[in-house]
């Protein structure tokens, strides 16, 4: 088995992945970086990513605005240290960025821009249009490419952590052009492998996204924290589930019923004038305007189309130039894909599954429990986002984390030695037969597609806006039931070239294990805060569920789910206001 | 909703098994607001799942799912199949690469000409944080902007003529993204990128046919960023020349 050492090999070329090896490279330039992903780097979904990222940069603003937005977002659910340290290096962070080339948006005297985003007290989102992700992706890949420690390996699919002595030392990746499974030696290794929302049905998430990172860690014994906070985005276009930012609220757009009446004024948000308003109506939090849709939808006011239910998002106000000027990818997607052109017609969306609060478990220094194991990004829980992101936190996340998680790994690979040669190479062979074997199996009857298509709809019903006891018990046993299914699914490609099939497979695999954890740890979450929405415990219950929940893996068995306390430092939890009981 | 059926032939190529390439038809039931990518994805969860092809994000943006469809380069999540005439679709990988299987091509020589014309910014002086963010009008940012959009979908490498002639051409996206850092008021590197991209190889390959920038799905215009670095470039010839000393920064 081919055996390649490195100092870091990380997991995943993506925002955070990119920070974190060019903080490795700038850092430690004495260090090797084996960056590795499943895809060329600008395929990464952070490219996805419209609205922007969040910092404080105007002198208007303040980082206790910034720290209080997030908490209380996040339902208390948030580790208020986390908080703090990321809101005090998220400018620093965006700066860094702009100083690499980001085409940030910018005002007349030629400062940055920022924009207003849901459950924020102020504009503070740096913004290039609405491509941010896309802009933010690029500027980090073309930056990367400068340092010659940075070695990439496109296209080759991760599949295990090598852990050996308690620690993690390497891991197993498929090259996907010739098939082949490789080793790299690693003193340490970062997951930046990003999140898991294809596991549901109806996702604005691309299809890499399929928990791989998380369950890498969570198989190797790292536990999954949060797992049960699963963010639905209210303004997806039906049919595709392609977002359209909250940037189009940022910059005035609302949402009204069937009756063209603004409806979430009737959830605690409103009044509904005057409009644009922080914090209020249509920038409330994610959390409360999705879950206002679900009940608009029960009381009959939604509006059916042959996509199914949607109410409507009106931009028309905002006039073509403003549209063109600040939302050309909008317009451009919803003409295309839903022939609606917001500067003339009301936009279809609904609530679409967008982000994983829940990933893997680490500290501040994005360390995990396992020593030379790092994570960083959409798959890791620090936790700044609780139980509910606000939007526009994530980008700058993945700067913030990846890059300490680049320095972190650094120090530790300084104090490390390498695995041995053979070792690793035997470590490597164990791990690779678990892909052989899902090649050489027999035909047992299951298809790739059936069990796909199963797991996302029990995770729908039972795992989405709002669960109850019933619905989670029953999502839990036909997750169950899938899983050992998996073990009788068939592969009819057998070749070793790019074999996508192989690579759904095992993708599979990685979002039935993430699934699992998410619906036990839902099933044992008896409360309701933020996007965990129980109709049978309707109230947060601070007294037995101010936790973060972790998920530990137990091979055949379900999960065994224990808590952790949430870290707080100066803001006791308290009721979530918005609308006109805020000001 | 209506479903139309259409002969989606695609060209497949396993280098384990196939000689060459050959294409195999699929019957696909199409509904009215799918795209190219979408009968793909019928193909492979229902009727043949060995089919590869890359994609992700479904919204244009990630790059992934340039090829050919009836003959032109354009991303299969675009493309949409009401707008495609007839009952048969022609879906083949992106012309002017090798490929590694069916409809997915080796993109090596891309990415090493991406990085060699140093597609970041390059400055005498980093500027320190601590001193906060470049002043950039949106003036200035408007000089360059367009040229950021690139996906790297590389549809501009599959319609240009130039490339399919001489391999070692640096190609449209590539000398954009050149473009795209010396025109950004931030850098300063346009001396070194200009050893790289005014060569034989580089800008004064570009025959102007345009192609580039007629199958861009981004309307970034390569073909006129390459038409600017090619007068930069003359004019500061001139300069040197003439004796106007250094170089333009
Ligand atoms: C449509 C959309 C819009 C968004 N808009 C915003 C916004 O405006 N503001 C904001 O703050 N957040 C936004 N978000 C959220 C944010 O973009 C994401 O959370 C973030 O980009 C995730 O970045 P990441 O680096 O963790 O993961 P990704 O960018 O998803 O990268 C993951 C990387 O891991 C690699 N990988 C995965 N599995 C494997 C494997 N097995 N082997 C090898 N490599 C692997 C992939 O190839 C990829 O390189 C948005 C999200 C979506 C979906």
């Amino acid at each position: 088995m081919e055996v390649i050492t490195t100092d870091i090999a990380i997991v995943g070329a993506g925002g955070a992945g990119l920070r974190a090896a060019i903080a490795v490279a700038e850092a430690a330039p004495d260090l090797k970086v084996a960056l590795i992903s499943k895809v060329y780097p600008m395929r990464s979904h952070t490219v996805a990513a419209e609205g922007g990222a969040a910092g404080v940069i105007k002198s208007e603003d303040s980082l206790e605005n910034h720290f209080h937005d997030t908490v209380s977002g996040g339902d208390w659910l948030c580790d208020q240290d986390a908080v703090e340290l990321f809101i005090e290096q998220a400018p620093k962070e965006l700066i860094q960025l702009e100083h690499w080339g980001c085409p940030w948006s910018r005002e007349a005297d030629g400062r940055v821009a920022v924009r207003p985003f849901g459950g924020m007290k102020i504009e503070r989102t740096w913004y290039a249009a609405d491509k941010s992700g896309f802009h933010i992706l690029h500027t980090l890949f073309q930056t990367s490419l400068q340092f010659p420690t940075i070695d990439r390996f496109d296209e080759y699919y991760c599949t295990d952590l090598l852990v050996e002595g308690g620690r993690c030392q390497g891991l197993t990746a498929m090259e996907m052009r010739t098939g082949r499974i490789k080793v790299f030696r690693a003193k340490a290794v970062i997951i930046a492998a990003g999140g898991a929302g294809w596991m549901f049905p109806f996702t604005t998430n691309g299809a890499v996204k399929t928990a791989d990172g998380m369950a890498m860690a969570y198989r190797a014994g790292v536990p999954l924290k949060d797992m049960e906070f699963v963010q639905y985005h209210p303004t997806g276009l039906p049919g595709t589930g392609i977002l359209l930012t909250e940037g189009c609220r940022g910059e005035g757009g609302i949402l009204v019923n069937k009756d063209g009446y603004r409806y979430l004024q009737d959830y605690n948000l409103g009044p509904p004038d005057p409009w644009p308003r922080k914090k209020a109506m249509e920038l409330g939090p994610r959390d409360r305007l999705s879950q206002a849709f679900w009940h608009e939808q029960q009381k009959g006011r939604t509006v059916s189309t042959k996509w199914g239910d949607v109410v409507h998002l009106d931009l028309r106000h905002l006039g073509e130039k403003k549209i063109d000027e600040r939302l050309p990818l909008v317009r451009d997607l919803a003409r295309s894909y839903v022939g609606a052109d917001p500067v003339h017609e009301l936009v279809p969306v609904r609530p679409v599954v967008h982000y994983m609060m829940g990933g893997i478990d680490t500290n501040i220094d994005a360390a995990t429990a396992m020593p030379g194991l790092y994570a960083a990004g959409e798959c890791a829980c620090v936790s700044i986002n609780g139980a509910n992101r606000l939007g526009s936190n994530s980008l700058t996340e993945l700067l913030v984390f990846g890059g300490r998680a680049g320095r972190h790994a650094a120090e530790y690979a300084r104090k490390t030695t390498h695995l041995t040669e053979s070792l690793a190479d035997q470590l490597g062979e164990m791990a690779a037969q678990r892909v052989t074997e899902l090649f050489h199996k027999e035909d047992q009857g299951e298809s790739l597609s059936v069990l796909r298509g199963e797991m996302n709809k029990t995770l729908e019903s039972g795992a989405g806006i709002y669960r109850t006891e019933d619905t989670l018990q029953e999502t839990c046993k036909k997750l169950a039931e899938l899983r050992a299914r998996y073990r009788c699914l068939h592969l009819d490609d057998k070749s070793k070239v790019f074999n996508t099939q192989l690579v759904y497979t095992m993708e599979l695999g990685s979002m039935l294990e993430a699934a699992h954890a998410m619906a036990h740890s839902a099933l044992q979450r008896k409360e309701s805060r933020g996007s965990h929405q129980r109709l049978d415990y309707t109230e947060r219950d601070d007294d037995n569920f101010l936790k973060h929940s972790l998920a530990y893996y137990a091979a055949e068995e379900d999960p065994r789910i224990d808590y952790q306390d949430v870290v707080i430092t100066r803001s006791q939890p308290a009721a979530r206001v918005y609308g006109g009981a805020e000001s | 909703m209506s479903h139309r059926t259409i002969d989606l032939e695609v060209m497949r190529y396993r280098p384990e098994q196939d000689d060459e390439p050959w294409v195999q038809t699929y019957k696909v039931p199409c509904e009215e607001d799918w795209v190219v990518l979408d009968a793909l994805i019928y193909v492979k969860d229902n009727l043949d799942g060995s089919l590869s092809y890359r994609w992700s994000c479904h919204m244009a943006v990630c790059g992934s799912c340039g090829m050919m469809i009836n003959g032109e380069p354009a991303l299969s999540c675009k493309t949409f199949i009401r707008d495609l005439p007839g009952d048969v679709i022609r879906v083949e990988p992106l012309t002017n690469f090798p490929i590694e299987r069916d409809l997915v091509v080796v993109m090596d020589d891309f990415i090493e000409k991406l990085q060699r014309v140093k597609p970041y910014i390059i400055r005498d002086e980093s500027k320190p944080i601590s001193e906060g963010e470049h002043r950039q009008t949106p003036a200035q940012l408007k000089k360059f902007k367009q040229y950021t959009l690139c996906i790297n979908c590389l549809c501009c490498y599959a319609a240009c003529p130039q490339y399919a002639l001489i391999p070692e051409f640096i190609g449209p996206a590539a000398l954009t993204l050149a473009h795209r850092y010396n025109q950004d008021s931030r850098d300063q590197g346009w001396e070194e990128r200009e050893d790289v991209v005014a060569t034989n190889e580089g800008i004064w390959d570009c025959a102007f046919a345009d192609a580039c920038s007629i199958v861009c799905p981004k309307h970034v215009d390569p073909a006129s960023a390459i038409q600017q670095m090619k007068i930069s470039s003359t004019l500061s010839w001139y300069k040197n020349l003439i004796g106007l000393g250094g170089k333009k920064r």
